[in-house]
């Protein structure tokens, strides 16, 4: 799995770098237009994370690219300016996603995975993960063991956890994913707990080989039993 | 009370007075020139009636003013000397009026021979009655005349006049510092205001450019802020997935995050606040807000349930009105959410829609301070974790859209927003 990061910020670059590495892919990197057009031109890619604003020009000028010479790789516009206008040029230019900064690694993942879903570039549109499989355009999660009733939000909670596995999932995160941004600064999200709690034991119910763990009181951390 | 109608009044006051002064003064100056010329005439017939008395043999008795306009009869030396020439005013019946009217009377004492004579002569006098009627009549009509003339003078020089200070305050009034308008100011020919637009128009040009340079500077302070904080976020989330941190660690690490995503998040309620304010947000739709009231309340069910606080909603009315849909959302997310933060006993909160308002009530013992309560940075101190811009965004939003946001006390807080009855 191939993704290219347009990102002039250094820093930024960096950061989204590390996280997809440590899902497995093969990460390249281009901090200007030039160089990222001369990438696009050259290699195929399944996924293209886009910053809009880069020194050397607008990132539009990449969708631009990839549209007249009809490629297909999956492109999620990274923006700082969370403005509606770039997102809705950026969707109508053949964007699949937009993600505005500042955003959890956790999300940039979440967003990554579900495009190459999407994409099929995965080979199945769905979400394996021991011996559960996730449905996520039907919302059914299931096992050999039955299939799990949950509501959408703790089907958004497992999916999430999911495609992060292995991973610390902040509950300011998850919050912000599933409950929405206008959540934020309520009560230190006590009320994400009763929702684990619940999911924890629909889990137990269908015998899932994932164990949903609490980490530092700060998070949770899905993983293999 | 108008500037044309101020001086008028003026003008009416002292005309009043000085008319009135005017009058009298007249009135007596008339008279007095009328009494002097009559006892001038008076004066001059008693010396022709003595003179003719004098010139013929016999004295010519004349006891009744009868058709004439002496009598003339003897009296004796004793009542005779010292008697010295007095005029007078009597009455006297007229036969054409058929009543008693003011005459002015001459009397005077002459001497033929031995014998002494008394002169009494008449003449018929103005009538003081009629003189102050028709005077006062006429008074009443030069003073109308006048004001009327000053009135119409004020509405029609005056106000051609004031022209441009008329177009100045209208613009003034019209002129508001968030539209980024410039406000145009037409030419005088008079000084006085050709300098008082030129004043205005510095004062504006200034203000106007500290007004852009001040919101510029937020807009880029909170836009530059953005990356290096999203940046130290997502460093410090990288840090924590590493294993081998000591939970006292990781909790530092946490506490920093929080920290930062507090600023990151008053950071982006600045920056949704200028773009309010720079109507950033042009597109519109319809928005049912019975229906957004329903899905914001359920987004913040598990939160509800959580804290134990029910919402009631009273859906009276369809609510329909025509707003930016993000901003809409936000506008009733802020004062839910408020509602809900600052519910401190598990009360029942309620929302009531009409057509026109919408209204949250929250319990609540002591009426806060409507103006402290939207105005920015408004903090309550047990509540770290609020940005205090949430209801200066609420009210940003509904002064966007003309909507009346206003906080009353009843046992309840009550937020209400009044919607316009146009859409």
């Amino acid at each position: 799995m191939k993704i290219l990061i347009i990102e002039d910020e250094k820093d930024m670059l960096q950061n989204m770098q590390e996280t997809l590495v440590k899902e497995n892919y093969l990460v390249e990197t281009a901090s200007d237009l030039n160089a990222a057009i001369s990438k696009v031109g050259v290699y195929d890619y399944d996924c293209i994370l886009l910053d809009i604003n880069l020194p050397d020009g607008s990132g539009m000028e990449i969708l631009n690219f990839l549209k007249e010479n009809e490629k297909t790789e999956g492109v999620i516009i990274v923006s700082a300016r969370n403005s509606v206008d770039d997102r809705i040029t950026g969707l109508n230019t053949g964007a699949d996603d937009y993600i505005a900064k500042p955003f959890h690694m956790a999300e940039l993942n979440a967003r990554v995975k579900a495009l190459l879903r999407r994409k099929k570039f995965d080979g199945s549109e769905l979400l394996k993960i021991g011996n559960i499989s996730i449905d996520t355009e039907k919302h059914i999660a299931q096992t050999g063991y039955g299939e799990m009733e949950l509501n959408r939000k703790e089907f958004d909670i497992l999916t999430y956890l999911a495609t992060n596995q292995n991973r610390l999932v902040s509950k300011s995160a998850l919050a912000e994913h599933v409950w929405g941004d206008h959540i934020d600064q309520a009560d230190s999200f006590e009320f994400i707990y009763s929702q684990i709690k619940n999911l924890r034991k629909k889990l137990k119910d269908v015998r899932a080989e994932v164990e949903i763990k609490a980490v530092y009181g700060i998070g949770y951390k899905l993983t293999l039993t | 009370m108008k500037l044309l109608n101020y001086t008028s009044k003026y003008f009416a006051f002292l005309l009043f007075f000085v008319l009135t002064g005017w009058a009298v003064i007249f009135y007596f100056q008339m008279l007095d020139e009328i009494y002097d010329s009559m006892d001038d005439g008076l004066e001059n017939q008693k010396m022709l009636v003595i003179r003719n008395s004098k010139q013929q043999d016999a004295i010519n008795i004349k006891p009744e003013f009868g058709d004439g306009y002496y009598t003339l009869y003897s009296i004796s030396e004793r009542s005779a000397l010292g008697f010295k020439d007095s005029y007078r005013d009597t009455l006297m019946y007229m036969q054409n009026e058929k009543d008693y009217e003011p005459v002015r009377l001459l009397e005077s004492v002459f001497k033929k021979g031995d014998e002494y004579y008394k002169v009494k002569i008449i003449t018929s006098m103005v009538e003081e009655d009629d003189l102050i009627e028709d005077l006062l009549f006429s008074i009443i009509w030069l003073y109308l005349g006048l004001i009327f003339s000053i009135i119409i003078l004020n509405n029609l020089i005056l106000k051609k006049v004031w022209n441009p200070f008329y177009k100045l305050i209208g613009n003034l009034r019209k002129f508001k510092i968030e539209n980024d308008t410039e406000i145009e100011l037409p030419d005088s020919k008079i000084e006085e205001f050709n300098i008082l637009n030129e004043n205005i128009q510095t004062l504006i040009s200034k203000s106007v450019k500290s007004y852009r340079s001040q919101k510029q500077f937020i807009e880029n302070a909170s836009h530059e802020l953005q990356t290096p904080i999203a940046i130290s976020i997502n460093k410090l989330e990288l840090l924590l997935e590493d294993n081998g941190l000591e939970e006292s660690q990781a909790n530092r690490i946490i506490s920093v995050i929080e920290n930062l995503e507090r600023l990151s998040r008053f950071n982006q309620s600045l920056l949704l606040l200028s773009k309010i304010e720079n109507k950033q947000f042009p597109n519109v739709d319809e928005i049912n807000f019975n229906e957004l009231t329903q899905s914001i309340v359920a987004d913040f069910e598990d939160l509800l349930i959580h804290r134990n606080i029910e919402i009631e909603i009273e859906s009276i009315d369809e609510l329909n009105f025509s707003i930016n849909p993000d901003l809409a959302q936000i506008l009733l997310t802020n004062l839910i959410k408020n509602a809900i933060l600052h519910n401190a006993d598990s009360g029942k909160i309620k929302i009531r829609i009409t057509s026109g308002k919408w209204q949250i009530s929250n319990p609540g013992k002591i009426a806060l301070i409507e103006k402290d309560l939207f105005a920015r940075f408004q903090k309550v101190k047990d509540n770290s974790h609020s940005s205090g811009l949430g209801l200066a965004i609420s009210r940003a939003i509904a002064e966007l859209y003309q909507l009346e946001l206003s906080y009353t006390f009843g046992d309840a807080h009550i937020f209400k927003i009044d919607f316009p009855q146009h859409k």
